[in-house]
């Protein structure tokens, strides 16, 4: 017991000092830091509760998703059927039930068309299995089912785009250090701190942005527009702006968004209107440039998100691959629009399935209330410590503030978030802290009662105190473990600081205590002991 | 100096004396408690029923009444009030808009917001939760699962490391703290969230540490008296911890207390709930898990046969060599 070597010594208070080293960074103003230029610093990460800021999961609409997946393949199969020498004639074709089926009109070609099918699914997962499942039903009909590897891979590769979208439309927002994360296989958690106004973000990354340009029908009789039906090959759209009366255009679209190389914010020369200025690629220039050729004196209408933005005349050619769009903006809905087309257009719809805002002023109120606490719990426990064992309560007051240093380091290196359930966790783990030194002490005042020696009961008390506190601890950090595994934000939070707080205090509490007694022990080698 | 005791040495409880007692006084709080959820519900926060939070924090105590009256009018769905921490401090609650339109709950908000600061100037909107009806369905049974694991976790451990006896006590006496805080929130009607599930979690960890050191106790003692009668041995066992439980209890209800009056008022209902669960679990450490012990027939002859548990280093009787 007395015997602890130097080197056992120095490596323990050297441990105790990287860790409290570790710690101080954080306790300089960002300001400073910013300031001198130390951003490299190890520093502990304030929650979105405790910082003020939004915290967003978006999720993904598989149906949507589904339905996509299956008009991309509707076109892939008229294309295919086309190509073959002769064409292959097909008809009755329906997407219902999440399925494409339709009907080889002879039934001579099936073997055929199923050959050329199969060309168009791809290999998904490991087993050798394909996207798409490809069946002959009454010896006439092709049933494609998208199997759960295709729609699951056609869902992944969704979700990158649009994760990479939401990433530029943020970054283009202008926010300061935002977090995007996937989460499992169909959300993105989306953290913003600092923001106060949510709801620009959510309009921003709610928006699909699809962008097409399309020919008004002008053969569309107005009264069957207003009742939804429009000639073969056009289709009816309703306004964005409520009150007016949808149109009706061609389905093909002459040009969409995809061929867009950029969009910015700027003014209508002559009504002074904000607008969308934006910019073909050459390709897009030049089909754009020949379409308005052909088009002059008709009107066509800009569609986004399946919703006209607007539809003038075209009065002349529109050459040099740039274009205005305009639609009633104002100047922030506008530029919203502009950053949405310039990030690309999402491949699948995202809708915000939870949000967390808090405003920047509740969030330093928190801080506030929970460093105040902190300091009002550590200082009663340390006088109560200090009036209940005297000089061995001064030794675990010791330890308990050093480890209240040592968690805030280690979570500073571990790069962790504080929350505030977290600053909880930090105040029951000084609570917790103080127990594994009352277990010690009390052994220590049992063996003193049965008549041992000073050093003799330090010795016995440490070593029965010590397979307790490992018992009991380790059945805690079980908790903990099953709460960071299971648990979403407030509760994960919660169990970092708990499973940080569980390992340094048991080291604190019975290494770093028992050094301090035996050194006291060996200088002094007091006869008695008051405890 | 004369140094504090709070437990006076040679203290000799009877606990075990009255344990038909306890075990009475236990099964009707828990049955009672039970009653009280399915009566009166858990006032749960959007977290697990979805919906929609707006927190507002008024210039002076404002008359919920017209607050009430003031979102009605709305139309924006019924809305539930309630104050918390300060008084001036409202929570908002309303259900989600039916409508799949990403706008519509941006909506709702401006709308409130725009109302509220019409008839209330000054007032300022400090938190928004919007948590959607599947969100919400995850988080309860993600938070059901968490509890429930980590109850069998420590069960099963503490099975395989004592005897089967003290699993079964320990789970008993844990699974009785769980919905003793339950019915704790179902009688004050205190928001229900996922800070909540951290504090039953925690709740679970502090009582397991208080059993551990009780179990751990009656263990060694059953290895150093191995005839002695296990009423006895128990009873004596908790007392000789008894120090030990009173001070550490002390000193986390000191830190708990500091918390729930100086930490504000999010974190208020997080260490009500603490608190209660230290008094629920130094209870049932000290009357129901160690004297169930009994009742499962625990021995100390039949403990201390096994070859396994006497290990090289087990307690000895009498002075050092």
């Amino acid at each position: 017991m007395l015997d602890f070597p130097r080197w056992k010594v120095w490596s323990i208070c050297l441990l105790l000092a990287a860790g409290i080293l570790l710690s101080l960074p954080s306790f300089i103003p960002e300001s400073t830091i910013e300031r001198a230029g130390l951003h490299g610093l190890p520093r502990i990460n304030l929650g979105l509760d405790l910082s003020g800021g939004s915290h967003l999961m978006l999720e993904a609409d598989t149906t949507d998703l589904a339905k996509q997946n299956i008009a991309k393949m509707e076109e892939q199969v008229r294309t295919e059927m086309r190509r073959a020498d002769p064409p292959i004639a097909i008809g009755d074709i329906s997407t219902t039930g999440g399925r494409l089926s339709f009907f080889v009109r002879d039934a001579s070609r099936i073997d055929a068309a199923v050959e050329r099918i199969r060309t168009l699914t791809q290999p998904s997962g490991m087993t050798g299995q394909r996207d798409w499942d490809v069946q002959v039903v009454d010896s006439t009909r092709i049933v494609l089912t998208p199997t759960k590897q295709g729609l699951a891979q056609a869902t992944d590769s969704a979700m990158q785009v649009a994760t990479e979208v939401v990433r530029k439309r943020i970054d283009e927002m202008g926010t300061r250090e935002p977090t995007i994360i996937r989460q499992g296989a169909e959300r993105i958690v989306v953290q913003v701190p600092g923001l106060q106004n949510p709801a620009a973000l959510k309009a921003l990354l709610g928006r699909t942005a699809k962008l097409e340009f399309k020919l008004v029908d002008l053969t569309a009789d107005p009264a069957a527009v207003a009742q939804g039906r429009a000639p073969v090959g056009s289709e009816v759209v309703a306004y964005a702006e409520p009150g007016q009366a949808p149109i009706a255009v061609k389905r093909r679209a002459m040009l969409s968004g995809d061929e867009l190389i950029d969009a910015k914010l700027s003014y209508n020369s002559q009504t002074n209107e904000p607008v969308v200025s934006i910019t073909f690629n050459s390709e897009g220039g030049r089909k754009f440039a020949r379409v308005t050729q052909e088009n002059v004196g008709k009107p066509f209408a800009m569609i986004l998100d399946g919703k006209v933005l607007s539809a003038p005349n075209i009065n002349e050619p529109i050459l040099g691959g740039q274009a205005q769009i305009s639609g009633r903006f104002t100047t922030d809905s506008a530029n919203q629009l502009a950053i949405a087309l310039r990030s690309g257009k999402l491949p699948v719809a995202l809708k915000v399935v939870e949000e967390r805002t808090v405003g920047p002023d509740l969030g330093a109120d928190s801080i506030r209330a929970g460093t105040l606490a902190s300091v009002i719990a550590v200082v009663g426990v340390v006088i109560f410590m200090l009036v209940s064992y005297g000089r061995f309560g001064f030794y675990a007051n010791l330890a308990v503030v050093i480890n209240v240093f040592v968690i805030l380091g280690i979570m500073a290196l571990l790069n962790a978030t504080l929350t505030l359930p977290g600053i909880a966790g930090f105040v029951l783990t000084i609570g917790t802290a103080v127990d594994a030194n009352v277990l010690i002490n009390e052994r220590v005042r049992e063996e003193l009662r049965r008549g041992r020696s000073p050093t003799q009961a330090v010795e016995h008390g440490y070593k029965e105190a010590s397979r307790t506190i490992f018992e009991a601890n380790v059945t805690h950090a079980i908790a903990g473990l099953i709460m960071f595994v299971l648990g979403s934000g407030q509760v994960k939070g919660f169990a970092v600081v708990l499973l940080i707080g569980i390992a340094t205090s048991v080291f604190t509490a019975v290494v770093f205590t028992r050094m301090l007694v035996a050194l006291w022990l060996r200088h002094k080698r007091p006869t008695s002991i008051h405890i | 100096m004369r140094l504090l005791k709070l437990v006076p040495d040679n203290t000799n409880i009877g606990f075990v004396r009255v344990r038909f007692i306890a075990f009475v006084i236990t099964a009707l709080l828990t049955i009672a408690s039970l009653a009280v959820v399915g009566a009166r519900g858990l006032n749960m926060g959007v977290d697990f029923v979805g919906g929609l939070m707006i927190e507002a924090k008024f210039q002076t105590v404002p008359q919920l009444d017209a607050v009430r009256s003031n979102i009605d009018g709305l139309g924006v769905g019924v809305s539930s009030l309630q104050q918390f921490g300060d008084p001036k401090t409202v929570s908002i609650r309303l259900p989600i808009p039916e409508s799949s339109d990403e706008g519509a709950t941006n909506a709702v908000v401006s709308k409130v917001s725009a109302s509220l600061v019409k008839q209330f100037p000054g007032v300022t909107f400090t938190r928004y939760d919007t948590v959607s009806g599947k969100v919400s369905e995850e988080l309860i049974q993600n938070g059901v699962l968490a509890v429930i694991l980590a109850v069998l976790g420590i069960a099963i451990f503490s099975w395989l490391r004592y005897e089967w006896q003290f699993g079964v006590s320990t789970f008993v006496a844990i699974v009785h703290d769980v919905l003793m805080t339950l019915g704790f929130f179902a009688l004050t009607q205190l928001e229900f969230d996922l800070n909540i599930v951290a504090a039953v979690l925690t709740i679970i960890g502090y009582s397991i540490n208080d059993k551990m050191v009780i179990d751990d106790r009656i263990r060694e003692n059953m290895r150093k008296y191995r005839q002695m009668d296990m009423k006895a041995l128990i009873d004596l066992s908790v007392n000789e911890t008894l120090p030990r439980t009173v001070m550490t209890s002390v000193t986390v209800m000191l830190a708990l207390g500091a918390l729930l009056l100086f930490g504000g008022h999010v974190l208020r209902g997080f260490a009500a709930a603490m608190m209660l669960g230290i008094v629920v679990g130094t209870y049932s450490s000290v009357y129901v898990s160690s004297s169930l012990l009994i009742t499962l027939g625990l021995e100390p002859q039949r403990f201390s046969a096994k070859p396994k548990e006497s290990r090289p280093d087990a307690e000895r009787v009498g002075p050092q060599p």
